[in-house]
């Protein structure tokens, strides 16, 4: 119900919206929640385990029981929760967690067999019979548990991230973050004011409280908009600080309203990365409810909640309104109902010695000890020492004391301190870094106080940062103490509820501490507690009060959980925004990239690259067709093959020839000017880290070459070699990867069309194999290396990268009139396994210079990276996994990269496992299929045959072992 | 006391006040014939197995904190068996049989779901080396089967197939892969070893152990001496400092590792799905929270928490894999302490120190292991000779370089397996 | 996380790679035996306090690191150019 002239809705604009399929109107200004309330609607909501009705029972984030699902389709969002969906015209919610509807739910059974469903029953039953977990029990309880669904579709909604720097970062726009946000930036600090709420003002937009004669909604709004006014402050609300991370650095969730949202090409919201150099925590106190028998039922509110709607919305939730409470803020509710109209039923202050001038019944040293109703409270039992009574009402105000939020200050491993006084945990000083708690989250809760607080706080952390601050001018405000009587459960029959959402009782509790789940954390994961959506905000102190209760011990030897990020829930969206498609990984394009594109090359990922599989030509209908063409092509011809994505890396200095001579296994130091040597780099540990080559350009002037796959991580690499073991050598290393160009040219015309392109010719006798040198092409500057990867007589060009699309185009129509063309990665594999060369299929990190034939590589006249350990004896057993081709010999003639390899007749398990093949292909050239892996002791059982198997693919064969080179051993065609 | 649906029927009938403990805290004696240090998954899982398969039952686990407070109530709970390597194949083989009758071993239901994961590959390269595991899988006698990507679009059609970044070519699936209820494992192996007589002692940390002429006599504890004829450590996430008391310099060093829940959802993803390229896996619990990880926050730290470049590559990953969960909010995230290795597996062997036994190395793979690792370390002190399955964990792998167990094949930089 | 770079500045943890003890920088002789390669490449200190690791600048200047942190609480202490830690001959 509305109250006529409360609040700060703007009743001018009504709004239409739809719960549960029935229309209804609220106004701008109002949640879901206030709509709800105002329109009558009580239950919104079935609890999680024994789908009890629900209601509202808070007015902020931490709602525990309205959690609802609004829009549908791929918009649809599940556990919103009601208090702080911002009301918008045709907003469509409806209510999760039951079936077939709200008023209806058959799981309400549940309710009935509570007895049954303690906590922890699941553990002790459901075990007989074993297959009947996957197959009943489980998929029985996964559809009766979790609350909202997703819609199933991608998500379209699309969020941005941001970096945020400032001097202080100030969390919670109320009285206190006002203070604080002001006083600092006065001094002239760099100010962000971050509040997850839609105004500033915090708890002044519930209350009546005034400042300095101002009613405190609009002294906080004067106070923003001076704030925002000044150029060093950033006020940032619907932002809610999510975590706490280390150096300063804080996570924060800001939420567009739809009406912005929904504009083209504007996200939803953004998560910030705010690095601050202090922080004040400001973030205030959650109010606490009390346990007592059915304490659950729609209607049942906190009391601070029922003061929030009547002042902020001109709504009351309830016609006859008991209050009932430990602390002053009980009457405080009764007061402004009682201004704004409402009739209040009682007032019911537990503690004995409470008086009231207010004109309302009033029951001290009495408790709530019971409630009726079914879907929403019809009346309350009281009980005192005079006996029971019962009242009727149709809202239940409750406050059991107030918990400063701590929970950021707790993000970085620091455990709050107990206060018998306020009965509450408050934030450790120095639990983080720069942060200085002030206000309600660090226990004053007179608005005053927290004035006061946050304007010290403010100055404190200016000065800190070397601003120059004057005196405090703090207003005038309410500066009533804080008194409570400790009341965490009403004793009597029924279940009192503890946590609302994980329908956790007293009696649950009490049963975890009695099988022994005496610690604070086994009790959580025993029960559940504070496990769900709202994570204990409302129900952990007092869960943890009823169990020091029940194993003898004080609260603060309790103890409590771990406070873990994030404060509130964020999207996935949010946090991974950008991730979702093509966005999840940068996109490196070769220069030849369009060219490829436009040949109709399908593309396949290396890496991060993108490099053609092949190029299809007319006529031809699968992939093998257009490979063994290329293939062909290269061996008959010359392919034109881009290889840009190889790394490279200038080495330059007086000391290259050193430095290379310790990162390579061979030397380099004695590779003449002008010539190239394959290399062989190690991990320190001894095991092959990659393959490539060294071209010397000059005395003091390198090029390396590493695969696509570890150009990264041999750049670091020698980087720490340098930096780290040998930074007396006097050498520079650059990446040149994207620097250059650079392309193969490969096959028995290669010479012929890198001479049609060349300023100055070359011949065999001054260019011959492994030669590399400068050259010019146009008047262009290019590097020409005489390097083979396929076997033939092949060159590499490369130009400065700007020239790389001309370069390729031009050779590929060079090709094609000489009856050669442009080959993909398909047909270089197939080249490369003709000739037993090696690629991270083989290198895959578990693989020694031993195991691929190459331990004489690793030079006895010198020291070198993991030579040391490559010396270790396991690396050099005999019967190790070494590097053989493969021949199908037996009726199926295929191999498969994956395959394992047995002698023939041993049953095919891990004891009698021989290897295992890691390359194989159809091979054109030598008209069969070929393959390359790894077989025990292999270099000494060449001509021996093996059984291939392949369970996964059915494929059950023999082959022969053959020597890794396949085509061309003696090398006759690259030197040719 | 047994548990059964009958048990559950009859205390709901008659108010619920006959469940006892589930298990004994125990006060320190002075002398046992066993003290395993870490009241871990792997130390409450050594502790049952040498007491019901051994009879040992003079023994004392000691906590410093709470039972199962370490990596066994911190993780995404994946249980599978899809290591390729010998050592791991058979160790993991063993530990997934050993899953598959663990309720009733127990009697406690540690909800053991074996839904199926799916490992994705991206590549031809990538099936061939997932083929290689999935083919080492059957050789071992376990489950694997090979997966196009038609065959995988059926069965979980929410991928995004069409516009990711690193197309999805299919996977691996091991149906015998799945999930069970982390806690639960420990409190079950905790109740099983109680109930067998070993005293469990939560709140007693250990600040010393006491060796006399190469051989243990015991410990020192924040209660006070107890001796011991044998002493195993166990005590993942603190292996270094445990190792230390008794001289010895291990080859391990502490990351972080995040793990992430959601708020709870109607179901929705079925299999536990792992892409590789994002360094991402997730499940649904049987509650409704999503709950995904991925890799290593990349630095070493015992501080038990992560941070935000590394929450938000895993969300990143989730948003390319499966766009639909966009809308799930992410309710917890915590991080756990693993033990990194050199090559990534653990070590489960005896040490210089005659009658000191040494249990550590998990990285992040501890969870699944540990009905394996208490079987095959309890083997180990029982017996005084390595269980089959367990035998190539041996701590001199390294400096001999036989029987590197390098999954990954990233080198013996302790963080990058 | 923040880290700061001799060169740069303090920076966002994202620029930054992180690769292990700096007992990386005292390596051993060719001959110093596989007890002295062992501890050198597999073991660790790995101490619960304040340690001294390697950060690679990789989306910075390309600075190989030497961070003085504490593991417990992320604290960072110091940070010095693993080449001036190498040539002062001291990593300790």
């Amino acid at each position: 119900m509305r109250i006529e002239g409360k609040g700060l809705v703007e009743r001018r604009t009504p709004i239409g919206f739809t719960f549960d399929g029935a229309r209804y109107q609220g106004f701008e200004g109002d949640t879901l929640a206030s709509a709800l309330l105002a329109n009558g609607v009580r239950m919104v909501g079935r609890s999680f385990k024994y789908h009890r009705p629900r209601g509202v029972m808070t007015a902020g984030s931490e709602e525990p029981n309205a959690l609802v699902t609004v829009g549908f389709g791929a918009a649809q969002e599940p556990n919103l929760r009601a208090t702080t969906v911002e009301l918008r015209e045709g907003l469509w919610a409806r209510s999760q967690n039951r079936w077939p509807s709200l008023g209806f739910d058959l799981l309400a059974v549940n309710d009935l067999a509570a007895p049954f469903l303690g906590a922890g029953f699941y553990y002790k039953t459901f075990m007989w019979p074993r297959r009947f977990w996957e197959r009943v029990y489980e998929p029985l309880i996964r559809r009766a548990a979790g609350l909202g669904a997703l819609s199933g579709a991608p998500d379209e909604d699309r969020y941005e991230r941001a970096f945020a720097h400032c001097d202080l970062l100030v969390i919670g726009a109320g009285p206190t973050g006002i203070m604080a946000a002001l006083s600092a930036a006065k001094a002239g600090a760099d100010v962000i004011l971050a509040d997850e709420d839609t105004l500033p003002g915090g708890r002044l937009l519930a209350e009546t409280i005034e400042i300095d004669g101002v009613p405190g909604a609009i002294w906080a709004k004067e106070m923003a908009a001076e704030l925002a006014a000044m150029p060093n402050v950033r006020v940032m609300t619907r932002t809610a600080i999510t975590g706490a991370y280390d150096q300063g650095t804080y996570g924060a969730l800001e939420t567009r309203p739809h009406a912005v949202a929904r504009r083209p090409g504007a996200a939803c919201g953004t998560f910030w990365r705010i690095v601050a150099r202090r922080s004040v925590l400001a973030a205030g106190a959650l109010e606490r409810p009390i346990a007592f028998a059915n304490n659950d039922r729609p209607g049942v509110m906190m009391a601070g909640a029922v003061r929030a709607y009547v002042n902020r919305w001109g709504v009351t939730p309830g016609q006859s309104v008991v209050v009932f409470g430990n602390n002053d803020s009980a009457h405080r509710t009764a007061a402004d109902l009682d201004e704004a109209g409402v009739h209040v039923a009682a007032l019911v202050d537990s503690r004995h010695y409470a008086t009231c001038d207010l004109d309302v019944p009033f029951y001290s040293g009495t408790q709530v000890c019971d409630t009726q109703g079914r879907r929403a409270l019809e009346s309350v039992t009281l009980c005192s020492a005079k006996g029971e009574e019962r009242l009727r009402a149709d809202c239940l105000a409750v406050s059991g004391g107030w918990n400063p939020s701590v929970h950021l200050a707790c993000h970085m491993n620091a455990r709050p301190v107990w206060n018998a006084d306020l009965l509450a945990f408050l934030p450790p000083r120095d639990a983080l870094p720069g942060m200085v708690a002030a206000g309600a989250a660090a226990g004053d809760f007179s608005t005053h106080a927290c004035l006061r607080g946050g304007a010290q706080a403010g100055q404190e952390a200016a000065r800190a940062l070397g601003f120059k601050v004057g005196a405090p001018a703090v207003p005038m405000a309410e500066d009533a103490p804080y008194d409570i009587f400790p009341l965490w459960q009403v004793p009597g029959r029924g279940r009192a509820w503890l946590d609302f959402q994980n329908d956790v009782t007293v009696k649950d509790v009490e049963q975890a501490a009695a099988e022994n789940f005496r610690s604070v954390e086994h009790m959580k994961r025993y029960t559940t507690q504070g496990m769900a959506p709202d994570q204990g905000k409302n129900s952990n102190v007092a869960a943890l009060a009823v169990l020091a209760d029940a194993t003898g011990r004080g609260i603060p030897e309790t103890g409590t959980t771990t406070f873990r990020p994030p404060y509130v829930p964020v999207p996935i969206a949010a946090m991974g925004a950008g991730g979702s498609g093509r966005g999840f990984a940068p996109e490196r394009l070769a220069t030849s990239h369009a060219e490829t594109r436009q040949r109709g090359a399908p593309m396949i990922e290396a890496g991060l690259w993108h490099r053609p599989s092949y190029f299809p030509q007319s006529g031809e209908t699968n992939w093998r067709q257009s490979c063994d063409r290329e293939v062909n092509m290269v061996r008959r011809a010359v392919g034109v093959c881009d290889v840009t994505t190889l790394g490279k890396i200038d080495v330059q200095g007086p000391d290259a020839g050193a430095f290379l001579d310790f990162v390579y296994t061979n030397m380099m130091s004695t590779l003449a000017v002008g010539r190239v040597r394959y290399g062989l780099m190690l991990r320190e540990d001894g095991h092959v880290m990659d393959d490539g080559t060294c071209a010397r350009l000059g005395a003091r002037h390198y090029v390396l070459t590493t695969t696509t796959a570890a150009a990264g991580q041999v750049m670091r690499h020698l980087e720490f070699v340098h930096q780290a073991l040998r930074p007396d050598l006097d050498v520079r290393l650059a990446s040149v990867t994207e620097s250059w160009a650079q392309f193969a040219v490969a096959g028995p015309k290669s010479r012929e069309l890198v001479n049609g392109l060349l300023d100055k010719p070359i011949e065999d006798a001054s260019f011959p194999y492994m030669a590399c040198g400068t050259a010019s092409i146009g008047g262009i500057g290019a590097r020409l290396f005489r390097i083979s990867f396929s076997g033939e007589h092949a060159y590499e060009i490369a130009v400065p990268a700007r020239y790389g699309a001309a370069l390729f185009s031009e050779l590929v129509a060079r090709a094609e009139a000489m009856e050669g063309g442009a080959y993909g990665m398909e047909a270089l594999n197939v080249l490369r396994i003709e000739k037993g060369f090696i690629t991270h299929a083989e290198i895959h990190g578990r693989t020694t210079a031993f195991d691929i034939g190459m331990q004489r590589m690793i030079s006895p006249k010198k020291d070198c990276i993991g030579k040391a350990a490559a010396a270790r004896p396991g690396l050099l057993d005999e019967d190790r996994e070494q590097l053989v081709a493969l021949k199908p010999v037996g009726a199926v003639k295929e191999i498969l990269a994956g395959a394992h390899l047995f002698n023939a007749g041993d049953p095919a398990t891990s004891a009698d496992d021989q290897g295992y093949v890691t390359s194989a292909c159809y091979s054109p050239t030598l008209g069969h299929v070929i393959g390359l892996g790894f077989l025990k002791a292999g270099r000494a059982r060449i001509g021996e045959k093996v059984r291939m198997l392949d369970h996964l693919r059915g494929s059950d064969t023999l082959c022969e072992v053959l020597d890794p080179v396949q085509f061309d051993k003696d090398g006759g065609r690259l030197r040719g | 006391m047994r548990f059964s649906g009958w048990r559950v029927l009859k205390e709901g009938l008659t108010g619920n006040k006959g469940w006892q403990a589930h298990w004994r805290d125990a006060t320190p004696k002075s002398e046992y014939d066993v003290v395993i240090i870490g009241g871990g998954g792997h130390g409450l899982a050594t502790a049952y197995y040498l007491a019901k398969k051994h009879g040992i039952t003079n023994v004392a686990v000691l906590e410093k904190g709470y039972l199962g407070g370490g990596n066994v109530g911190r993780n995404t709970t994946i249980v599978r068996a899809n290591y390729f390597l010998p050592g791991n194949s058979e160790f993991y083989s063993h530990s997934l049989k050993l899953w598959e009758g663990l309720e009733e071993d127990l009697n406690y239901n540690v909800m053991h779901s074996q839904r199926g994961q799916i490992v994705l590959f991206h590549s031809d390269g990538q099936r061939d080396a997932m083929a290689r595991r999935g083919n080492a899988m059957i050789n071992q006698g376990d489950d694997a089967e090979l997966l196009d990507r038609r065959a995988l679009r059926r069965m979980v059609p929410y991928l995004d197939y069409d516009n990711a970044r690193f197309p999805i070519h299919g996977g691996v699936l091991q149906r015998r892969a799945g999930t069970a209820r982390h806690d639960a494992v420990a409190w079950g192996y905790a109740r099983g070893a109680s109930e067998r007589g070993v005293d469990l002692i939560q709140n007693c940390e250990v600040t010393g152990i006491d060796i006399e002429g190469g051989v243990v006599k015991g410990v020192q504890t924040t209660r006070g001496a107890i001796r011991a004829r044998k002493v195993a450590m166990v005590a993942a996430g603190r292996s270094s400092q445990v190792a230390a008391m008794a001289g010895m310099r291990l080859p391990i060093e502490s990351h972080v590792l995040q793990a992430f829940v959601t708020e709870g959802l109607k179901p929705v993803i079925d299999h536990v799905i792992s892409f590789g390229m994002g360094h991402f896996y997730i499940s649904q619990s049987d509650k409704g929270g999503l709950v995904f990880g991925g890799d290593l926050d990349m630095y070493a730290s015992y501080a038990a928490r992560g941070s935000l470049p590394l929450v938000e590559h895993v969300m990143e990953a989730g948003m390319a894999l499966m766009p639909m969960i966009g809308k799930a909010r992410v309710l917890r995230s915590w991080g756990g302490i693993m033990d990194m290795s050199p090559d990534g597996s653990p070590v489960i062997d005896r040490t210089h120190v005659d009658g000191l036994y040494l249990n550590c190395g998990w990285c992040y793979g501890g969870f699944k292991a540990v009905p394996a690792s208490g079987d095959v370390t309890a083997h180990l002190i029982a017996t005084g000779t390595p269980h089959a399955a367990g035998a190539r964990f041996r701590l001199d792998r390294f400096r001999t370089g036989r029987g590197l167990m390098d999954e990954e094949g990233t080198g013996s930089q302790h963080n990058l397996h | 996380m923040r880290l700061p770079c001799p060169i740069c500045g303090e920076r966002d943890r994202r620029e930054f790679t992180y690769s292990g003890a700096a007992v990386a920088l005292e390596r051993p002789g060719a001959e110093a035996g596989s007890e002295a390669w062992d501890d050198y490449l597999h073991n660790r200190d790995n101490p619960a306090g304040v340690t001294r690791d390697l950060w690679y600048h990789e989306q910075g200047c390309a600075a190989w690191i030497v961070m003085t942190r504490n593991t417990a609480t992320h604290e960072v202490l110091g940070a010095a150019l693993a080449s001036e830690a190498r040539r002062a001959g001291s990593t300790s």
